[in-house]
């Protein structure tokens, strides 16, 4: 029903592929990156969509407006090829269904209004510390985004379910809503964006919330004046125009994200999708590389965004001895004190 | 009755003896689907001595006499069901000796799974036990009578091939020790002695009263991790079990399958836990396994399933409370395991038949097992969880319960820690000779059938 928008003469003329050439897992010179382009746009056979980590990154290298990424996860479906094994991807089509709890989850919201996706964890923050001022919570199963199904090789369930996670929400007559897992905010904006599919209310990125409300106390802040490095996850690759406010928020508390090799659009994957594929070896190479590059650049911190990148990557980054903290912790550090 | 009250006060202190309708109603039942039956005293011992004079006393008197430890095996087996004396052990729970050069422990039959394992990881944090996932109220002693397994199971083979020597009250009252510690002051091996073990272990208390137990204990490594492998055919699950045996990389293996929460549906979990004693060891163990599996891998069936923080804390615990947790899902505290050990490669059997009778009865299901040895067999558990509130719920389970024993003998398992009628349906199985043997050991050792009647009878 809903069409990924992709156009094909903007590859055929395409200067540098730089979606496949970039890739940071598959190594592919420009040459080959053409020929593999033209058979995926047909709609043909190509090694990118056995070998592809679904990192996510290919849709950030085109500058040309295309959809690289999404093209790949779609043939992957289509020809049947599995990203993950089996039982894998299973529970991953379960882990989606709504259970009697998530229904209890979404009484009563009001705008302002913050959707926590699965993440109950948080759900604190925000009602009993109250972040940065009282927001009310939808959570749960009914407001999630689905677009997980990008990496388990079955992204038609994404578009089949995702029209009435909006309409959940939109019933609400929520106006704006606040997202923060980066991961819905990028499916409510890019991925509905390359399939048509409407959205009648707006999607704010938590990061901008977050700089908003910094700025607002800006007063009350006390510079970290740390050195950090901060974690992409994958789905910051499909909106990097918010990419912006993670600087801003940076330079408002006084953390410096120092140069390295494996940040912005060189970053490397935390490393938990590529083990869930099974690639174990590729994991710990690309994991230990990331890590390394973070001690060489001297941090004391490094950052998440998402709460799943920090599980599967926060405990190999306190081993070395830098710290693991998610984004709104290191501004609650900022704005509270260390004692927080 | 009065007289035996009174006889038993001057063997027990009078406040650890009972006939108090409140105390006999708690030894009346377990968590199980066995009728409860009350007893008509109950008393708690605190010596070896006690012990040999209540069993001397319900040897005269003819009473029945049944050993409890923590009430938790499930299936009826405390349940004194011709009534008599109900001697709990738990005061009996001192740690005796622990010798750390030869690796062995003794100590008296109520110590608890919870305390020993306390005790150890304060006073020889270099050493271990088998702990079983059963809450830390059961007793290692009630444990190993059953043939119970635990965390070391996989490596080292049922709880009870762990025991190293034995105290025993018989039922005519005397006291008698078993292995090594019966020619020498060290308790460290049943070998190379005639193995006299064997005549209290799988008895379920109707040969004997333990009083006193050795057992080995094993090294214990700093650091623990868990990988899951996930399966959908239950036919793979042998094969992945063989490969990850072989490898001799893992502490403990178990499998998992329920419905519910959905996040769990239509995937057979294979937990492989390990151990090492830094990174690097463990590191190496875990790319052992994932080499072994690496075709099961590659033909898409299986893979390693991706774990938060939390869920690998759950599965790590020791023992793990969700198996607790899962027990009362129900509520109305009914919980029934019944667990055939059967040979590994049974498993997709068992696991269809598994899904047969839920399916049947309409009954939600948990499904635990442990690899028992490397590969040498496994535990299979049907868990059903109940309402004991409700009585057609209650019935459902019980015709569960009973399909689930037939089919754990049609399948060539044999049901583990059986409640009565299921031990009755193996004595019809079990060849004559074998049958005819048991018979005659208990004769000579409780000739006058006090000792937890109505298990291992034959009408
Ligand atoms: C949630 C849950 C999880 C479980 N997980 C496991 C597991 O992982 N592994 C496992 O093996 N089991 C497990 N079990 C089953 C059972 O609880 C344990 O095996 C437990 O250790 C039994 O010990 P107990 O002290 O409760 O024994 P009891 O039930 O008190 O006794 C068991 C039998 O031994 C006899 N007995 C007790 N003490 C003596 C003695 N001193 N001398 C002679 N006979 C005696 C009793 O008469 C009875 O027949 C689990 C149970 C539950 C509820
Ligand atoms: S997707 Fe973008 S980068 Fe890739 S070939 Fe097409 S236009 Fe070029
Ligand atoms: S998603 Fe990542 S791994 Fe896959 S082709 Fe694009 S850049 Fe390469």
């Amino acid at each position: 029903m809903y069409e990924l928008k992709i156009d094909e003469k903007t590859c055929e003329t395409c200067p540098t592929f730089d979606c496949l050439v970039r890739c940071q897992y598959i190594d592919i010179d420009k040459d080959t990156a053409k020929t593999e382009m033209k058979k995926m746009i047909s709609g043909e056979d190509s090694f990118v969509l056995h070998d592809c980590v679904t990192c996510y990154a290919c849709e950030e290298y085109c500058k040309r407006g295309n959809h690289p990424f999404y093209l790949i996860t779609d043939l992957q479906e289509e020809r049947g090829i599995l990203p993950m094994p089996k039982p894998l991807k299973t529970q991953f089509v379960n882990i989606s269904v709504p259970t009697r709890r998530d229904i209890i989850q979404f009484y009563g919201a009001e705008e302002p209004v913050i959707s926590l996706c699965l993440f109950p964890q948080y759900t604190r923050l925000f009602s009993e510390e109250k972040l940065f001022e009282e927001l009310s919570i939808i959570i749960g199963r009914y407001f999630f985004c689905h677009l997980m199904y990008l990496h388990s090789g079955n992204p038609s369930l994404i578009r089949e379910r995702l029209p009435k996670i909006i309409d959940n929400i939109a019933n609400h007559g929520f106006k704006e809503v606040i997202f923060f897992h980066d991961e819905c905010y990028s499916t409510l904006t890019s991925y509905t964006t390359a399939y048509s599919i409407e959205v009648p209310f707006k999607p704010i990125h938590f990061n901008e919330y977050l700089y908003n409300k910094l700025k607002d106390q800006q007063t009350k802040i006390q510079p970290l004046n740390a050195k950090v490095a901060f974690q992409r996850n994958c789905s910051a690759r499909l909106t990097p125009n918010v990419e912006d406010f993670v600087d801003d928020i940076f330079n408002l508390i006084g953390a410096e994200r120092v140069e390295r090799q494996y940040d912005r659009e060189n970053a490397l994957c935390c490393g938990g999708i590529i083990r869930g594929q099974q690639r174990y070896d590729l994991f710990v190479d690309v994991q230990t590389r990331n890590v390394d590059d973070m001690l060489n650049a001297g941090v004391e911190y490094c950052v998440f965004q998402c709460p799943a990148c920090f599980d599967s990557l926060s405990e190999k980054v306190a081993e070395k001895g830098i710290k693991p903290i998610m984004m709104h912790d290191l501004c609650l550090l900022a704005i509270q004190g260390s004692d927080k | 009755m009065q007289s035996i009250y009174k006889s038993l006060t001057k063997i027990v202190d009078e406040e650890f003896v009972s006939n108090q309708k409140e105390e006999l109603y708690i030894y009346s039942q377990d968590p199980g689907m066995m009728e409860p039956h009350e007893p008509d005293f109950v008393v708690m011992p605190k010596t070896t001595e006690e012990v040999q004079e209540i069993v001397k006393l319900a040897n005269k008197e003819k009473i029945p006499i049944v050993p409890v430890g923590g009430s938790l095996s499930l299936s009826g087996l405390v349940i004194p069901h011709q009534g008599g004396i109900v001697v709990d052990l738990r005061r009996m729970d001192q740690v005796l000796e622990v010798n750390e050069e030869s690796r062995y422990i003794v100590f008296e039959a109520g110590l608890t799974t919870g305390k020993l394992k306390a005790y150890l990881e304060k006073y020889h944090p270099l050493l271990r036990f088998s702990i079983p996932d059963a809450p830390p109220s059961a007793t290692v002693v009630g444990n190993i009578v059953i043939h119970g397994q635990g965390r070391l199971t996989q490596q080292y083979g049922f709880n009870s091939d762990m025991v190293t020597g034995m105290e025993v009250v018989l039922p005519t009252g005397e006291v008698c020790k078993i292995g090594s510690g019966s020619v020498s002051p060290y308790w460290f091996s049943l070998a190379p002695l005639p193995d006299l073990a064997g005549l209290f272990l799988g008895w379920f208390g109707t040969t004997g009263i333990i009083t006193k137990m050795g057992l080995k204990l094993y090294p214990k490594k700093k650091l623990r991790d868990i990988e899951v492998f996930a399966v959908e055919d239950p036919n793979l699950v042998p094969d992945v079990i063989q490969r990850v045996t072989h490898t001799e990389m893992s502490e403990d293996i178990f499998t998992g399958a329920q419905p519910y929460p959905p996040v769990f549906k239509d995937i057979i979990m294979i937990g492989i836990l390990l151990t090492g004693d830094s990174k690097e060891e463990l590191e190496f163990k875990r790319k052992m396994i994932w080499d072994a599996l690496q075709c099961h891998i590659d033909s898409k069936e299986g893979g390693f399933m991706m774990m938060t923080p939390d869920v690998k804390q759950d599965l790590l615990e020791m023992p793990t409370s969700s198996t607790t947790r899962f027990a009362d899902v129900k509520k109305g505290g009914g919980f029934e395991y019944c667990g055939p050990i059967i040979p590994v490669e049974k498993f997709p059997e068992a696991f269809t038949r598994l899904l047969e009778i839920t399916k049947k009865y309409g009954i939600t299901f948990g499904n635990a097992g442990r690899v028992i040895g490397r590969s040498h067999s496994m535990m299979f558990s049907f868990g059903y969880p109940f309402n004991r509130a409700d009585p057609e719920n209650i019935e459902r389970t019980k015709n569960a319960l009973h399909d689930t024993n037939v089919a754990s003998l049609d399948i060539g398992g044999v049901p583990w820690k059986p409640e009565v009628p299921a031990q009755k349906m193996i004595m019809e199985k079990m060849d004559k000779s074998t049958l005819e043997l048991m018979q005659r050991i208990k004769k000579v050792l409780d000739p006058n059938g006090i000792m937890n009647p109505g298990n291992w009878e034959v009408e």
